[in-house]
Formats: C-alpha cells, structure tokens, sequence
C-alpha cells in the first residue's frame, strides 16, 4: 500500500480523464501534439475542475455546477439543423459541427484570397499557430481543450486583404455531446475582417461545449468581432477567445450571451505593438435559472495603448450574471487609457449580478478608470413613459432595449450591429412583463 | 532665503530617515517565553488574572488556530512568519496594570510626552491651538499592556465604560461575555483565531442607552520590546441612541526585523446607536531599502445590529512594512447605514492591501465608501473591497469611489472590488480611477513658486480632502502633517 493521498475527483472530472484516454488515440495531430496533450491533461487533472477558491473563476464553481460530462460525438449526427439566427445579415458561412469543421455544410463565397482549413490538418503539421496565444493561458478549460481538441477551422487572411463579406464562424451541436473544438485565426498586416461567431444547438440537449478561439491580429489590420451565445436551453457553454493586436491595430468585440443554462464566455486581449485601440463590448440577456459569466482580460503589455470596455447585463427570473474584468498595465506601459464600466439591470426579485472590475497597474503616466452599478428599472423613467401613453410592456421593452444597444452598437458595424439588436427585441418580446 | 533653506533641511532629512517615532524605550520588561503553545497561552491569561471562562475561549481558539493556514489572497509578499519565534506577551516590569498616574513609570510617561499623547488629565491632545476646551481620554497600551487610561473617573459619571480590556474582563465579565466574539467569531480568519489566543490588551467602551459620550476616546498603542508581536483586542459598544468617536494612534521603534501586530476590533450599535471610528496607523514602515518594518494583520468589524444604526470608519495608513485591513459593516439593521474612509499611503517598499465589506442584510440600508491610495516609490497599493446585497436587502444604497494616484513609475495601484447584488431594488454604484499627478497642476504650483515636494503635498491633500474631513479636528491636522511626511523623498 502507499501512503500517499488519495486525490479525489468528481464524477466529470473522472469521466473527463476516461474520456481523455479513450480518445487519445484517434485524435488528430503529430507527434508533438499527442505529447502535448498528455502534458496539458495532466495539468488539468492535478488541478481538477475550477471551483469556488479558484479566484479566476469563484462565480462560476464548475465544480458543483458540473455535475456529469456528455460523450463525445458519433462521426455523423442524426440529423443536421442549423438555424439561421441571424436573418438578414450577409455573410459566408464556416459550419464547426459537433466541433468537427464541415467544408460540404459551408458556404466560402466572397472570401477569395482567404485561406480556410480544418483544424486537424494544422495538428498533422504541428503548425505553430494552434496554441500561439492559448498556450500562455492558466486556465483549466484552456488546458483541458489543449488535451482534448478534435477540430475546429484556421482562417488566414493574408497581408492588406480587405475582407468585405463577413464571416460566421457557426458553431452547431446536434445534441448532448462533449463538444472540444480549436478556431485560430491569423489576419495579416493591414488586413481587415468581419467576423460573426455563433453558438447553437437544440433545447434540453445537456451537451458541453468547450471552445478556444486563437486569434493573431497584424500591424494596422481592423477587426470586427462579434459573437452569439444562443445555445440550447440545457447546454453548458464554455467559450475562450484569445486575440493578440499588433502595433496600431483596431480590434473591436461584441459577445451576446443569452442561450445555454451555465455559460462562462472569456475574452483575453493581449497588445503586441504600440498606439492599437481595442472595443470590448457585452451585452447579457437571461432569464429563468440560466447562470452566465463573462470573463475579460485586458493586458496593456506595452505603451500607447487605449481600449474602452462596455458591457452590460440583463437578468430576470433567477438568472445570476456574472462579469468580471481585468485591466493590467505593465511596467514601462506608459501613456495608456483603459475605461472599463460594467451594468448589471435586475429585472425580478431573484436574479442577481456579481461583478468584479479589476484595475491592476505598474506604469503612473496612464488613465484607467472602471465603473459599475447595478439596480433595477429606473422609476422615474418608467414614469415618464407610461405618462406618455405608452403600455408597461411597451415601456419596458424600450428602455431595457436602449439599456442594452448602448453596448451593441459599439461595435462600430451597422450592419451586425442590426441583427444582434433584433436578437435582443426577441428576447424582451419573449418574457413576461414585469409584476 | 528661509524658504530654500528649509526645503534643504527637509530634503537632507529624508536622506537619514523620516521615521521620527522609531526611538526605543529603555525599560525593563517581564516577557513571556519565546513561542506559542497552551502554556504560553495560559501564562498570558493568568497574568491578566482572567476568570476560567476567558482561558477556556483562548484555548478553544488556539486549538482551532493550530488546524489553521495563513491566508495569500492578498497582494503581499513576505517571507513566512515563524511563529515559534515569537514573544507573544511583554510588558513594563514597573507596572501592574493601570492605576493612577503617579504610579506609571516616569520613562514611561515620557515616551507618550515624546510622541506627543500627553497622559496627565490636565493637558490636550498636541497640535491646534484654541482647542483647549476639547478633550480627549486616552488609553495607553505600551506592548502587551494597557499602562493608564485618563479620564476615566469624568467618564464613569457620565455612565461610559473606558477602560483596558483585560481590566474589563475582570471588572464587567457579563458584558464582555455577551459581546466579545459576536462580531469577530474566534473561528473568523487565521490572524483573527491568532489574536483570540493570545491577545494582551487593548480597549473595552461601553456607552449605555441615550448617552452621548462626553469626549472623544482614544487609544494610543506603542510596540517597543524586540521580537515581540503585538495582539490587540478592541471592544466597543454603543447602546440603543448612544454615540462614541473612536481615536486610534499607533507607532514602533525602527528595528531591521518585521514585527507582528494582529489586532481584532469589534464594534457593536445598536437601534439609533452611532460608532465613529478612526485610526492613524503609523507603524514603523521598514528603512528605504525595504528592511524591518511591522506586519500589520488586522481584522475590524462593525456590526450595525440595531435599526438606523450608523458605523462609520476612517482610516489614515501611512505606516507599516505590509498592511493586510478591511474594516467592514455589517448591516443588519434595517436602515443602518455604514461608511468607509480610507486614506492609504505608501512609499519605499510598502505593500497595502486594504478595503473594507459592505454586507447589507437589512432593508433600506446605506453605505459609503471614499478610498484614496497613494502609492509612491516602489511600493504596491491594493484596494479590496467587497460590497453586497442580500436576497431581503430591499432599497439597499452603495457608492463607492476609489481613486489611485501614482508618483513615479516603479509603484503598483490596484483595483479590485467585488460587487454582488442578490435584489433587484438595491442600487449600486461604484467608480474607480487611477492616474498621476496632472503636469499641468504640478507646473501651475510651481510657477507660483512652490517647490516640487510642497506642490505634491499640496496637490495630494487636495486628493484626500474628502476623507481628511471625516476626522476629529486633531487627527485632521496631524494626517495632513503625516502625508507629506510619508511622500517626502518621493519627487524626483
């Protein structure tokens, strides 16, 4: 017998590491790849689950919240639905289903110049852009889809391209599998290019879907990034996006939460060169019990670096929104200007919101600033409306609507901007007045 | 010119050191044995002649402390602390327990003299003039032990209870008893359960129902002997309609080892009942090179148990190697209200990782909270504050701002609230900042003629005026003093 402690694991982490070593072999990638995921497995399981004492991660007790892992995929689902969520809106279409990129379900009009791969393809390679950014993350769901990912599509832009058609990235899960799949995404050098992410996948479906998106954004490129978390209303959501912005760079992001019962969404922004501005924008809807947790880190690495953050939430019946943000200026960051405001609006007695905004700062010629609030429906406003004749519902709808576009539109794009602000029109239509 | 010659006598004096409480007190001590153990535990007891009861509390949380592991949420790096290598009580041999004036050792007597807290009745609190008819009672802890308490006798017939806690514990056993843990339990946290164990001294304020204490209270706690730690335990209650202002000061020797100070307060209001609170914490911070310095562990809470009941705290830090303080409300009463002042100075190699807890339980409470860190050198300044709504804390209000300035490009300000709302009706808003110094102000007091420290001084008053104002008039004085002299060496 030996005498050291037993380390004990939950009924998902032991299914995770049943399911890790069943799928080992099949899964793609060189050498240096498989060798790679056993390390970062091994990570994962020496430090389990994130749980309420992981600070990173204390709103969101994976741990209790987990309480058992889908399996993984079969190789072709039963039948294929993908909604269109975004009616309207122009773009070409990459379909990611059951984490498995599907070039026969996409659509690659208009991305000439483009180049597009499956995932797997990068893994035979051992090409270094899966796990560029990710790779330097201390996160558990980052490690455990390092170990773990089955697919997932590369998009490189090259050099100067200006991508004018935007590009959903549609993320589909067909029913209640373990979804583990890796995006990465390289725009070059004076490139430009839309991007719309989306989430989906069917109601009562328990499935879990662990995403990490890597993206590499050049010199004086502009990016729009918008995503869409409409999963189904049983799924568990985990979603990583890391982007790194070269020197004079416009990087402007969106995440809109209002699908899946436990979602954790988290954004980590680098800055690689100097004078690049980032938009970091949130707008959360949810109701019922569903529990929805963004996480954003900002890390000023060098001078001259400006990014403004909004993000704002909305809950009702018993939902918990989460944000919490981080803003870190390194040493020698100098002249730096970094706004963060996160709003939390409670619409019924037992919701809550929880938020954590973070300045942590080693460099004294900068601006930072963060704010929050929280609170219910303003009366007076209310007021004001009914007084004009407008029904409750009516009024509601409007200042919830004007409470949550302030985030939308900062995007910048109009045209996405559009079809996410009808996405939350639908969602305030869909719920009950307030008592 | 005066003024030119004056700045060089302050800059020459920042070369040496500006730490002017760091002398010793040649005194002879009666130290308990090195280490901590149930023995050790017991000797401090029984030299307080303290009641079973009391003993069995200690040892319960010295037995609980033992399964215990230091906390490392905080943003403070320091080697660990050996306990066992520790003094856990000293005391002036001369002294046995506060009496009357004239007994207290002379040596000791000058050493208050020399800090500026003059003990005989007769005298005021140092510094502004024509406040002669203001007085203030002080408690002196020296070390482990309380040496005197003035005005004790002017207060009895007001029906205020000022006394050293450990007399207390002897004098007015139910009363402690049904207070002393209530809002810090012995379990609370490592340094907290520490302090139950072993703590010396410190100060015990009752103010019974309708009464509005007559002065201001104060104590004034001085760390001298070497290698000891000092464990304060501060009780204060104030009865339905009652209300008492709070005055705590503290200094210690410059010495090139880190010394431990693990206090617990507690404060208690009840209905209407109002507590205000303020500390000048000035503990020896280290030399310019990081070396020695006191270890400041320190776990306040207030407990607004009665409806309309009111904690207010306010705090100056300038002092200590690493500060480790959230002073906190709860808010149980409904519409209790707490507020939170926080000045927080830091320079060399200070670590700060202060803040305070706003916990609203009950309906229609209140609380605000104005935090200013200042961090200069190569120093860290963390706020840390936690403010939440329960489930039935309808109407609950918070506003909290918390601005960091930043002189020089080798220090740290850091920002990290948590807000948790658990009802729709309860309103929150917190906003935060940190940047330097405008270049703009600063050119604009120069050009006026102002030297650089004396246009940082004053541009750094102007950004803790908000909280400088919620002092006693004496303290107000002597913070402003205190914040030059901490920044001072900091302009380059």
């Amino acid at each position: 017998m030996n005498a050291e402690p037993r380390i004990l694991h939950t009924p998902a982490e032991v299914t995770l590491a049943d399911a890790f070593s069943a799928a080992r072999g099949d899964l793609p990638g060189d050498a240096g790849v498989a060798a790679a995921r056993v390390v970062a497995f091994d990570a994962f399981q020496k430090k389990g689950l994130p749980h309420r004492r992981t600070e990173a991660w204390r709103y969101t007790d994976l741990r209790a919240l987990l309480r058992s892992v889908p399996p993984a995929p079969p190789a072709e689902p039963a039948s294929i639905a993908i909604a269109d969520l975004l009616p309207g809106l122009d773009r070409a279409r990459l379909v990611i289903l059951d984490g498995i990129y599907r070039p026969d379900l996409s659509d690659l009009s208009g991305l000439a110049g483009v180049e597009v791969t499956g995932l797997d393809t990068l893994l035979d390679q051992g090409d270094e852009r899966v796990g560029a950014l990710a790779g330097r993350l201390d996160d558990a769901m980052v490690t455990l889809n390092t170990a773990m990912m089955a697919g997932g599509v590369a998009v490189r832009v090259p050099a100067g391209l200006d991508v004018t058609r935007a590009v959903e990235i549609a993320h589909v899960t067909s029913g209640a599998y373990s979804v583990f799949a890796r995006n990465v995404v390289t725009v070059g050098a004076g490139a430009s290019l839309r991007v719309v992410e989306t989430f989906t996948g069917p109601n009562a479906a328990a499935s879990v879907a662990n995403i990490v998106t890597e993206a590499v954004i050049g010199d004086r490129a502009k990016v729009t990034w918008a995503k869409l978390q409409a999963e189904g209303d049983a799924a568990v959501h985990l979603g990583t996006t890391a982007v790194s912005i070269g020197g004079e760079s416009q990087f402007d992001h969106l995440t809109l939460m209002t699908g899946a019962a436990i979602s954790r969404s988290q954004s980590f922004v680098t800055y690689g060169g100097e004078f690049a501005r980032a938009g970091l924008f949130g707008a959360t809807m949810i109701g019922g019990k569903q529990h929805a947790d963004i996480m954003l880190g900002v890390d000023h690495a060098v001078p001259n670096g400006a990014s403004r953050e909004l993000f704002k939430a909305v809950m009702d019946g018993k939902a918990e929104g989460i944000f919490q943000g981080r803003i870190v200026v390194r040493p020698g960051a100098q002249k730096v200007d970094g706004k963060m405001m996160t709003q939390g609006l409670l619409l019924s007695e037992d919701a809550s919101f929880s938020v954590k905004p973070e300045l942590e700062i080693f460099a004294d010629d900068v601006q930072c600033a963060h704010g929050a609030t929280s609170g219910e429906i303003d009366e007076d406003m209310l007021f004001y409306l009914l007084s004009r004749g407008l029904p409750r519902a009516e009024a509601e709808t409007l200042l919830v609507t004007a409470f949550l576009a302030e985030a939308i539109e900062g995007l910048g794009d109009e045209a996405i901007g559009e079809a996410f602000e009808q996405i939350a029109r639908d969602w305030l239509a869909g719920r009950k007045t307030l008592a | 010119m005066p003024a030119v010659q004056e700045t060089v006598d302050q800059v020459r004096r920042i070369d040496v050191d500006q730490y002017k409480y760091g002398f010793v007190t040649d005194i002879e001590s009666d130290r308990a044995p090195k280490g901590l153990s149930e023995d050790i535990v017991r000797y401090i007891s029984a030299k307080k002649n303290e009641p079973e009861w009391m003993l069995e509390w200690r040892l319960e949380a010295y037995r609980r402390w033992l399964t215990m592991t230091e906390p490392t949420w905080a943003r403070v790096h320091y080697p660990k602390i050996d306990f066992d290598d520790l003094y856990y009580y000293s005391a002036p041999k001369s002294t046995k327990g506060p009496k009357s004036l004239d007994e207290v050792d002379p040596e000791l007597l000058a050493t208050y003299e020399k800090l500026g807290i003059p003990l005989r009745e007769r005298e005021i609190l140092a510094g502004v003039e024509g406040a002669s008819d203001r007085r203030v009672a002080v408690d002196a802890v020296f070390d482990s032990v309380s040496v005197v308490t003035t005005f004790k006798e002017e207060l009895k017939k007001a029906g205020v209870i000022f006394c050293a806690i450990s007399e207390a514990i002897r004098e007015y056993p139910d009363l402690v008893r049904k207070y002393l843990g209530t809002v810090v339990p012995t379990t609370d946290n490592f340094y907290a359960t520490l302090n139950s164990a072993v703590f010396s001294d410190g100060s015990f304020v009752y103010v019974p129902e309708g009464v509005r204490c007559p002065m201001e209270l104060s104590t004034y706690f001085r760390i001298n002997e070497r290698n000891t730690g000092q464990f304060e335990r501060t009780l204060i209650i104030a009865e339905k309609g009652a209300y008492v202002s709070y005055l705590e000061g503290c200094t210690a020797p410059m010495r090139d080892e880190n010394q431990l100070h693990a206090a617990v307060v507690e404060l208690v209001a009840l209905d209407d009942a109002e507590i205000k609170y303020s500390t000048v914490q000035n503990w020896y911070p280290g030399d310019k090179d990081g070396k020695g310095g006191i270890y400041n562990f320190v776990t306040k809470r207030g407990d607004c148990r009665g409806d309309r009941s009111k904690i207010s705290w306010t705090q100056v830090e300038t002092g200590s190697a690493i500060t480790w303080k959230y002073p906190s409300c709860i808010l149980r009463g409904d519409e209790s209200q707490g507020e939170f002042y926080s000045i927080a100075v830091s320079n060399g190699y200070q670590q700060v990782d202060s803040g305070t807890k706003m916990i609203h339980l009950g309906k229609n409470t209140r609380s605000r909270i104005i935090s200013k860190g200042i961090a200069a050198g190569r120093s860290d300044n963390t706020y840390r504050g936690l403010v939440s709504a329960h489930r039935k804390a309808s109407g609950a209000r918070n506003f909290t701002n918390c601005d960091s300035l930043l002189i020089g490009d080798q220090c740290g300000a850091h920002t990290v609230p948590y807000i948790e709302s658990k009802n729709a009706s309860a309103v929150f808003e917190h906003e935060a900042t940190t940047s330097k110094i405008a270049d703009d102000q600063l050119f604009y007091c120069l050009q006026r003629g102002l030297t650089s420290e004396e246009a940082v001084a004053l541009i750094v008053n102007g950004f803790v005026k908000d909280v400088i104002q919620q002092l006693p008039m004496e303290f107000a004085v002597e913070a402003q003093k205190l914040i030059s002299i901490s920044l001072e060496g900091s302009v380059g």
